[in-house]
């Protein structure tokens, strides 16, 4: 495998960028699974870590945005720190889960694809989970709940509250890692 | 997969997938020996494999759970088709929703590797061949072959112009066989088993079984494993159990975003590639979803364009531009603002985003909005004509009222109402303010069953 690690002057400490580029041996067709590792730590890619990207790599910084806007599960905002994602798969929708969203929406008072400007939620929806015998399908901080009704919709954000409110372990760095 | 390795030469491995009729699961359904034959003759080195494990049709998780009970069946199957066609390195790409599948398939890797069934001198045969995960990341269009192939590359998953093949022209330039998990999954038991035992499965043109997910308004849901060939009724009346809550049987949609739905009428067509292309459908990747009464095929419609038109690379205009007129004359008759020139409108459309877009995406688009229009177009002329819902689905043209009869007071639509709309006091006879309502259905879902007293109506 070609190591293709530029070492630029005196800057050299390893990022965390550094180290997920280094992993798949600095190679630019890689960028993808980087990219996606990088949100896997932060949650999001910030303007300052695609650039980062780019240099590492090497590789003009519009590709790096072209590759980082096209894809769905690369998120070039902050997301939130409770993460509903409701399912909007044919099975779902034909069990009813528009409304599901619908409801979601409601009761964060955001709409899909959004984050709470407290970054408590993020709202998404994904167009199968592959539980499709479940739905219509919710997930909530990983966690499947199947089935949804509007009651249980009620039940699931309780719960996030209430962890939410709970003293967060690692205060500095809240929301940095899952 | 040792007796592919060690006992067959390349060609008989072909010829025993080229008799045994086995026809991609991903899809279009093209001969798989055929498609390894293409690329076996092509000189280039190195040769490729991928497994398309994308499985963007939404309703559809067979190759979800054939990743998650069985990736080493995938594996020998690309061992066997490296040794067909002479590849040195296979790509498995599996989607980012399936965390488990990427799990269980890293597994299975590095076992085959300790156990010498993957890297070099497989069992001593002097066959060289390592598999790599790649997770997707989020695109429908992706599981089109060659967009699929460009995301491996690091790129957008813009689709190509084909010809030339991947099996001559693929994965970074170079012959590249591309198939789908269940595809993949077939090849071991071909080889131990012979072709002549799958192809006694089946029928004429479509030779073996083929899981089917069927989900919906069904009583059974899950994955079906049945021979090709067996008819529609059985599988929702048989295995299915039918309908659940008495409901009436309406349709069933299969082929995703690329497929139609097929109507109660045609519930006796064989399931095969050709009966179901000729019915307005596709077998796609298998995902079968059963709807009822209560749904509507105008909202159906609606459904998939807006997914398709949301999906769309953009790479060309009819797609792009097609797409989301089609989905805004939907959106306008399902309001019960459209017009009797509508119709005709998305007929033509439909035509040019067909006949004009580059890849399966946008050439199939069309496909539910037409056969829903060919079965259904009583519910288009009830939505146009009459400003009227049938399935009580399209908000625009429903009305939530609450029986005074049989409203006992109870209070629970009036708290459960997000809109406030409900006015009330305790036993006494709740009313819904029309102009307040945002036709949510709160209301209608949490009136006791006993009482019933929300109804859903339609003018
Ligand atoms: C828009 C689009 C999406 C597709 N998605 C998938 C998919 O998710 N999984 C898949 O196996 N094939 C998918 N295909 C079909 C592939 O292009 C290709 O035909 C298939 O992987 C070939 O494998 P097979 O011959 O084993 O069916 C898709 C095609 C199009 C046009
Ligand atoms: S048909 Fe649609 S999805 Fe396919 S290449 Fe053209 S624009 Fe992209
Ligand atoms: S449609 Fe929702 S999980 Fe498949």
């Amino acid at each position: 495998m070609a190591q293709k690690r530029k070492t630029s002057g005196t800057d050299s400490k390893p990022t965390a960028v550094r180290r997920i580029i280094a992993k798949y041996g600095g190679q630019t067709r890689a960028i993808i699974p980087i990219l996606q590792d990088i949100q896997d730590r932060e949650r999001w890619l910030s303007s300052q870590v695609l650039e980062e990207v780019a240099r590492e790599l090497d590789v003009p910084l519009a590709h790096v945005y072209s590759v980082a806007t096209f894809y769905k599960s690369l998120s070039l905002e902050p997301r939130g720190r409770h993460i509903c994602t409701v399912c909007m798969g044919t099975a779902c929708h034909v069990r009813g889960g528009t409304a599901i969203l619908e409801h979601f929406e409601r009761r964060l008072r955001i709409r899909a694809g959004q984050t709470s400007p407290d970054r408590e939620y993020t709202l998404e929806r994904v167009n199968c989970l592959g539980a499709c015998a479940l739905a219509p399908l919710v997930v909530a901080d990983g966690r499947y709940y199947s089935q949804m009704t509007e009651s249980k919709a009620n039940a699931v954000l309780e719960t996030l509250g209430r962890r939410s409110e709970r003293p967060h372990r690692n205060p500095s760095g809240a929301g940095r890692r899952r | 997969m040792a007796k592919a390795l060690t006992r067959m030469t390349a060609e008989e491995i072909i010829g025993e997938i080229t008799a045994s009729g086995l026809r991609g699961r991903g899809g279009a359904g093209f001969p798989t020996g055929r498609k390894w034959d293409l690329c076996r003759r092509e000189k280039a080195r190195p040769k490729y494999l991928i497994c398309n494990g994308d499985e963007g049709d939404p309703g559809a998780f067979m190759d979800r759970s054939v990743l998650e009970a069985d990736p080493h069946a995938v594996l020998e199957g690309m061992v066997v088709g490296a040794k067909a066609v002479g590849a040195a390195k296979g790509f498995i790409y599996i989607r980012n929703e399936y965390p488990l599948a990427l799990e269980r398939m890293g597994i299975a890797i590095r076992q085959g590797r300790k156990l010498g069934l993957l890297g070099k001198d497989i069992l001593g045969s002097g066959f060289d061949f390592d598999l790599e995960i790649v997770r997707g990341a989020g695109a429908f269009v992706s599981g089109e072959e060659t967009a699929l192939i460009a995301s491996i590359e690091g790129q957008r998953a813009f689709p190509r112009p084909r010809p030339p093949y991947p099996a001559q022209h693929g994965l970074w330039g170079q012959p590249t066989v591309i198939n789908n998990v269940e595809t993949w999954a077939n090849i071991p038991s071909i080889i131990r088993r012979g072709a002549a035992w799958f192809s006694g499965l089946g029928t004429e043109t479509s030779k073996g079984t083929k899981i089917f997910s069927l989900v919906g308004k069904i009583n059974n849901t899950g994955l079906v494993e049945v021979p090709m060939g067996i008819r529609l009724r059985d599988i929702v009346f048989g295995i299915g159990g039918g309908i659940p809550g008495g409901r009436e049987f309406k349709a069933v949609q299969i082929g995703g975003p690329s497929g139609g739905c097929i109507p109660n009428q045609l519930l006796d067509l064989p399931v095969d590639y050709e009966s179901l292309s000729r019915a307005g459908a596709m077998m796609g990747s298998g995902g079968m979803i059963v709807m009822d009464e209560d749904t509507c095929m105008v909202d159906i419609a609606l459904y998939f364009l807006r997914f398709t038109q949301e999906e769309s690379c953009g790479k060309c205009a009819p797609c792009r531009i097609g797409t989301r007129q089609m989905a805004e004359i939907l959106a306008r008759i399902a309001a019960g603002e459209g017009g009797p020139e509508d119709l005709k409108k998305l007929e033509e459309l439909a035509l040019t985003v067909k006949h004009g877009s580059l890849c399966g995406l946008g050439q199939t688009a069309p496909n539910p909005v037409l056969s829903t229009m060919r079965y259904f177009l009583d519910e288009y002329r009830a939505h146009i004509d009459d400003r009227r819902c049938p399935a009580l689905v399209c908000k625009n043209l429903i009305t939530f009222v609450i029986e005074p009869e049989k409203c006992v007071g109870c209070l629970l639509c009036l708290k459960n109402c997000p809109a406030n709309a409900v006015a009330g006091e305790p036993k006494k006879v709740h009313v819904i303010d029309q102009a307040a309502c945002i036709k949510c259905g709160a209301c209608f879902n949490v009136c006791p069953p006993k009482i019933r007293a929300v109804s859903k109506t339609t003018p």
